[in-house]
């Protein structure tokens, strides 16, 4: 799956000698119409690629930031064609972009049917947070089939014989987890990161971006030095939350992804 | 049939089980597996367990048959399993002392659980101060409010309770919130899950830990009765104290196994927690199963007048014993539970947890069917799985009964 647009951009970003900048944010957040203007502010200050969020009403990887925008998403009914929608108009601003998903939405929408769907709004791939290697026959053949990629994440409590195993699976990028937790700003990138890259490196040449705790842009130029990518979410998610009106937080969403672009410039 | 509706290598019960869970845990949920199966072979520390359960738990459970109930279901032969007579007033003891033993085994000095009516709750405090472990239950904040007294006794126990706002605040977000918590402090941290649901190995560890039910009432019952009883009856929430005492009849097949589920105000109004019958295929917190869900796989929120059985899964095994046909899963509304928790204390002298009412109304009824069908000498077991003293606010506000 090298054709997708994620891993051209990967391919491109290696020549400039830079790290990508994924932002995220659950589609419906704040609304459906809010999340696009998000996405275009995002991307009007430099965010390189979405991550989508599919919200779900039992997000076990996220921390309070997300879970919140997720349930506000929820509560107006954000469904799949909306994910979908949001998806579509994303792709159109000729932005690579990715669905993160926990798997029960999947398996309810149709595993194959998914991955189509997917395929036909543009998307590139899907994160799949909960989907172990083991339980993913299914999804395998169906992302096969539509030619997209299949996001693992990796942990730094993955074991050695463990971690080629994955990262084998996974085609795009290999999602690092910072550390141990949840979703969520944190003051400081944790230490395991930098090893953990350089373990998934020694099993797969398949470009590594590193999320989880990852809000500013010392944070991304640190992480920017040693990994292909660069994901943030919270740090995006609290800035809309705390706004005053919309418009202040499309600005400031704007300049923390102008800033953080910045950032992953080595 | 072979026993084994036990799960194969990867968890699964044919295509229920596994493992769906933040890459973070497959470590830990490796090391609880490994530490499991190699004190199963254990001599030693089944010995300790047993000692425990003995010395503390107050096993063997005795079986109390109870005629003047019987009458109410059309005559038939009751026999009661006393799990409400254990230390803390439940089955759950059994799984938490044998967790808590795991705990100990895999080094780490932490436990965190989920509870919902508060039962686990409780007793993994207990476990925890037995065994000088720190142990923080997560707990909805809806549920603390409608089971205080339990907080309390948590509390006295020396356990942290964090309620959980997250969500419908209740049983479910304890879950989520006791993951968060897991995936964050995995290494130190056991996650002492209180049923036969989430990731594997908890659906196969957490049976093995109650099985015990099962192995003490064959024996009872056949030494009382000369032969195995017709049907086994229990309510099933997530279904531990079901499986414990089905898993041992699973191979005899004349013995019918009923699980009773929770069906709230009626499974046709929507509000129920009836997940076999009224749910469909899905995963929650880490397992395929039957879930309450909607068109969009979002979980749906589950009601029952029993905070026990107030959750929109169920375990994975029971998801398989009922597509193959081996054990049935029925839904007691509120009412009916009620009415079977007031009989059983009128006639009986013994006060029930509403749960555990689940599973005597689905004896009256089954009782009634099986003389209709003249079978009247037929011997029914019911799990009697809690007391019901932690119900009296809630009995006393369905009965119209001044406090």
């Amino acid at each position: 799956m090298n054709s997708t647009p994620l891993a051209q951009l990967f391919a491109k970003l290696k020549l400039e000698n830079r790290a990508a900048l994924i932002g995220y944010v659950p589609a419906g957040f704040p609304s459906k119409a809010g999340c696009i203007e998000v996405i275009k502010a995002m991307v009007d200050g430099g965010v390189d690629a979405i991550e989508i969020g599919f919200p779900y009403s039992d997000p076990v990887m996220d921390g309070p930031i997300i879970q919140a925008a997720a349930d506000q998403s929820l509560k107006a009914g954000t469904s799949a064609s909306d994910v979908f929608e949001t998806l579509a108009a994303t792709t159109a601003l000729g932005v690579p972009a990715v669905v993160m998903t926990y798997w029960n939405p999947i398996e309810k929408y149709g595993v194959a049917k998914f991955a189509q769907s997917l395929k036909a709004a543009g998307g590139s791939g899907v994160v799949t947070p909960d989907l172990t290697i083991e339980e993913s026959a299914a999804w395998a053949n169906a992302a096969n089939s539509a030619a997209i990629n299949r996001i693992y994440v990796v942990a730094p409590s993955t074991s050695p014989d463990r971690l080629p195993k994955v990262t084998a699976q996974c085609s795009g990028f290999v999602y690092a987890a910072s550390l141990m937790g949840v979703t969520g700003t944190r003051t400081a990138v944790a230490s395991g990161a930098k090893s953990l890259v350089q373990r998934i490196r020694e099993t797969t040449s398949t470009p590594v971006a590193v999320g989880l705790g990852v809000s500013t842009q010392e944070q991304a130029h640190e992480v920017a030095s040693y990994a292909d990518g660069v994901i943030v979410g919270s740090a995006f998610i609290r800035l809309i939350q705390e706004a005053p009106s919309a418009e202040v937080g499309l600005q400031k969403v704007r300049e923390l992804a102008a800033a953080l672009a910045l950032g992953v410039h080595r | 049939m072979s026993s084994e509706s036990s799960a194969n290598v990867l968890g699964h019960f044919g295509p229920y089980g596994g493992r769906f869970v933040p890459e973070a845990l497959i470590s830990a949920l490796d090391e609880l597996e490994a530490a499991h199966l190699s004190a199963q072979k254990d001599p030693l520390f089944q010995a300790e367990l047993a000692h425990l359960h003995k010395t503390y738990t107050g096993r063997p459970s005795i079986i109390t048959e109870v005629p003047r109930f019987a009458e109410h279901a059309g005559g038939v032969r009751i026999l009661l399993k006393r799990e409400d007579l254990n230390h803390t007033g439940s089955h759950k003891i059994n799984n938490v002392l044998g967790q808590a033993l795991l705990t100990k085994r895999m080094g780490k000095k932490r436990i965190i659980a989920e509870t919902g009516a508060g039962q686990h709750g409780v007793a993994s405090a207990t476990a925890a101060a037995l065994m000088g472990l720190d142990c923080v239950v997560y707990m909805g904040e809806e549920d603390t409010r409608r089971q205080a007294l339990n907080v309390a006794r948590m509390k006295l126990l020396g356990a942290e309770v964090i309620p959980v706002t997250q969500g419908s605040r209740t049983l479910k977000d304890a879950i989520n919130e006791a993951m968060r918590d897991w995936v964050t402090n995995v290494d130190t941290t056991h996650y002492l899950l209180g049923t036969v649901a989430g990731p594997h190995p908890f659906p196969t560890m957490v049976r093995d830990f109650h099985r015990i039910i099962g192995v003490e009432a064959r024996a009872q019952v056949l030494e009382l009765t000369g032969k195995l009883p017709d049907v086994i009856l229990a309510c099933v929430g997530g279904g531990s104290n079901a499986i414990g005492i089905f898993h041992p009849f699973i191979d005899d097949a004349g013995v019918r196994l009923i699980g009773l589920e929770a069906g709230g105000s009626g499974v046709l109004t929507g509000l129920h927690a009836a997940t076999i019958t009224g749910g469909s295929p899905g995963v929650l917190h880490g397992t395929r199963s039957y879930v309450l869900q909607d068109a969009n796989g979002q979980t749906v929120e589950s009601h029952s007048i029993s905070a026990g059985l107030d959750y929109p899964g169920v375990g994975p095994e029971h998801a398989y014993l009922h597509d193959i046909g081996r054990a049935e899963y029925r839904a007691i509304t509120d009412d009916e539970a009620m009415e079977a928790f007031s009989l059983l204390c009128k006639t009986e002298g013994i006060i029930p947890a509403i749960e555990t009412a689940h599973a005597l109304a689905g004896a009256m009824k089954v009782g009634k069917e099986l003389a209709a069908e003249g079978k009247g000498d037929a011997v029914l077991l019911i799990n009697l799985s809690g007391r019901g003293d932690k119900d009296v606010q809630t009995a006393a506000d369905y009965f119209g009964i001044q406090l």
